[in-house]
């Protein structure tokens, strides 16, 4: 199975590497779907430099989502913290039911247009599943664990990096590979105002009412999330199998 | 040694543990039994400061405990807790040199230690070392979290209800093991329970706590024949009592002068074994021998029953 699994991979690795460099060598597969001698394969610029940036943008925003949501979760499990529980869930619930293109409404007079306010956008979306995975990966440490540590004497920084946390990485990183996918899709909207990424090709081709760049668009970002979710499954996988293979849940 | 004076924990308007005091000697075990929220765990976590106590305070060697930074007295005195609590995400090598980590051992004299430590413990460290607690039975998560808890070689054991996961194989296995190892480093153990079998066969002195009351302290011989109170009585158990008299007297010191016929007893069988042997057998008498297998005497089922009697 694992093996089936890894050529699946690397086959599709190569299929989005080669369309990305190459796509004129799609031409056939895309032809068919024009009308009007229009163009089969985007042309208004490199769908390479298109995917970098979109990648960029996306784990630019999963990083900061990260570190505020974990230091969050952190906090608000902390005795000092707790109180604020309600607080932080009411404001990471909002960054999420707010959605990404009303925040680039509110985001763009502010910001002006370009990545920022998609950037804003994303990281926001991207808060709620890190913070809750965090919060849920820590509060389900077993009680027996945390005190036999506190007894042999370790202090609390020592559990939360020692015992807490560690337990906790499958579940954060589940999180954190359940933001990353959301947001892969959630970027190519970006490009209304301005952001470059592949909603570029996309809203390109709607424009141009042209089937094929909106197909071609669409296809590399689906490619991107499978490519990514198989990583961090991977990842997810051997941080919870030294575990006895408990904790990987996501939300 | 260790000292608890006057120790009492209030919640509220209840009393967990009220006013209990007791003497625990250097490299004995003291049980303590109880119902459950009796305050018996209480009363231990407030040793190692796991409790903060109302009031009173615990001496270990003469030093009161409060006067020591947590972390430090945690160090000093080995924890072991039911269902162990191992870290599931470190090899049982790694859980094993917890606490030496923390006091910062170099690396070699750490690793000496895990692999004593295992190997006292019938754990193989070419083949255990490297396993994760989930690989481990449910007895050699157990040796793992005493070898754990042994590991900087605390003067002082705390343990609350050690074996309480264990079937009862596996649990007479544990006793037997704790036994000899605290005869071997001379360990002094506080452990709690609600056994009384284990309380018998481990403890020294046994404590009897009840709604949040120390009953009684003493040996397990005075808690049979001289019970304080009703409620002691009823938890040694009545019907009980004859047989847990017998088993805290060997039998070299009832040997009586004389030659038997048949296998010879072991001087070191405790009277309850000896005497279920000697019924089993069908036999009135049998020789007793040391270790070395020199003839001592003989027992008689007379002599063993004269020992399950309430004294006078």
């Amino acid at each position: 199975m694992m093996r089936w699994g890894n050529i699946a991979w690397f086959l599709a690795l190569a299929l989005l590497l080669a369309f990305i460099t190459a796509p004129d060598l799609f031409t056939f597969v895309f032809a068919p779907l024009t009308e009007h001698n229009a163009p089969p394969i985007y042309n208004q610029g490199s769908l390479l430099s298109l995917t970098l940036s979109h990648l960029l943008i996306v784990f630019g925003a999963a990083f900061a989502s990260t570190i505020i949501a974990v230091s969050l979760g952190i906090f608000v499990t902390r005795p000092s913290g707790v109180e604020f529980l309600p607080l932080s869930r009411s404001l990471v619930n909002i960054g999420q039911t707010f959605p990404p293109i009303a925040v680039l409404a509110v985001a763009v007079p502010l910001v002006g247009f370009g990545e920022t306010p998609t950037f804003i956008a994303l990281f926001l979306y991207g808060l709620l599943p890190i913070f809750e995975n965090t919060l849920s990966g820590i509060t389900q440490v077993s009680p027996l664990t945390l005190e036999a540590a506190k007894g042999m004497g370790m202090s609390p920084r020592g559990r939360l990096f020692g015992v807490e946390l560690p337990l906790a990485l499958p579940v954060i990183l589940a999180g954190i590979r359940l933001s990353i996918i959301i947001n892969l899709g959630t970027a190519t909207i970006g490009s209304t105002v301005a952001a470059k990424g592949l909603g570029e090709v996309i809203i390109a081709g709607l424009q141009s009412n042209n089937l094929a760049f909106v197909l071609q668009g669409g296809l590399v970002v689906a490619l991107l999330a499978i490519l990514i979710h198989g990583v961090l499954t991977r990842i997810e996988r051997s941080a919870s199998a030294r575990l006895g293979g408990r904790g990987s849940e996501s939300l | 040694m260790i000292e608890i004076d006057r120790l009492t924990k209030r919640l509220g308007d209840t009393l967990i543990v009220d006013d209990v005091s007791m003497v625990v000697e250097a490299g004995t075990i003291a049980v303590v039994v109880g119902t459950s929220g009796a305050g018996k765990s209480t009363l231990l976590r407030m040793i190692n400061r796991l409790i903060a106590p109302t009031s009173g305070r615990v001496l270990i060697d003469g030093q009161d405990t409060m006067s020591i930074p947590e972390d430090v007295l945690r160090h000093r005195l080995g924890y072991v807790i039911q269902g162990n609590g191992l870290f599931p995400h470190r090899t049982v090598a790694g859980n094993i040199a917890t606490v030496p980590r923390l006091l910062g051992w170099d690396a070699k004299r750490i690793a000496r230690r895990v692999d004593d430590l295992m190997t006292l413990f019938q754990l193989d460290p070419a083949e255990f070392a490297k396993k994760y607690p989930h690989e481990l039975s449910g007895g050699q998560q157990q040796r793992v979290g005493v070898a754990r808890a042994l590991a900087a070689e605390p003067a002082l054991l705390l343990m609350d209800e050690p074996f309480g996961a264990l079937d009862p194989v596996i649990r007479n296995k544990a006793q037997e093991d704790l036994l000899s190892i605290q005869r071997r480093f001379g360990t002094t153990i506080v452990l709690v329970t609600h056994d009384m079998e284990e309380a018998f066969r481990l403890g020294d002195r046994i404590a009897v706590m009840d709604d949040a009351r120390l009953l009684q302290y003493g040996t397990p011989a005075e808690l049979l024949t001289r019970p304080a109170g009703e409620f002691v009585e009823r938890l040694v158990g009545t019907t009980e009592r004859p047989f847990r008299l017998l088993s805290l007297t060997k039998v070299k010191d009832v040997v009586e002068p004389g030659t038997s016929a048949g296998q010879p007893l072991d001087a070191a069988t405790n009277l309850r074994d000896a005497l279920s042997h000697l019924m089993w057998c069908g036999r009135d008498t049998l020789p007793v021998s040391d270790e070395g297998g020199a003839l001592l005497g003989r027992i008689t089922v007379e002599g063993i029953l004269a020992h399950a009697r309430q004294p006078a």
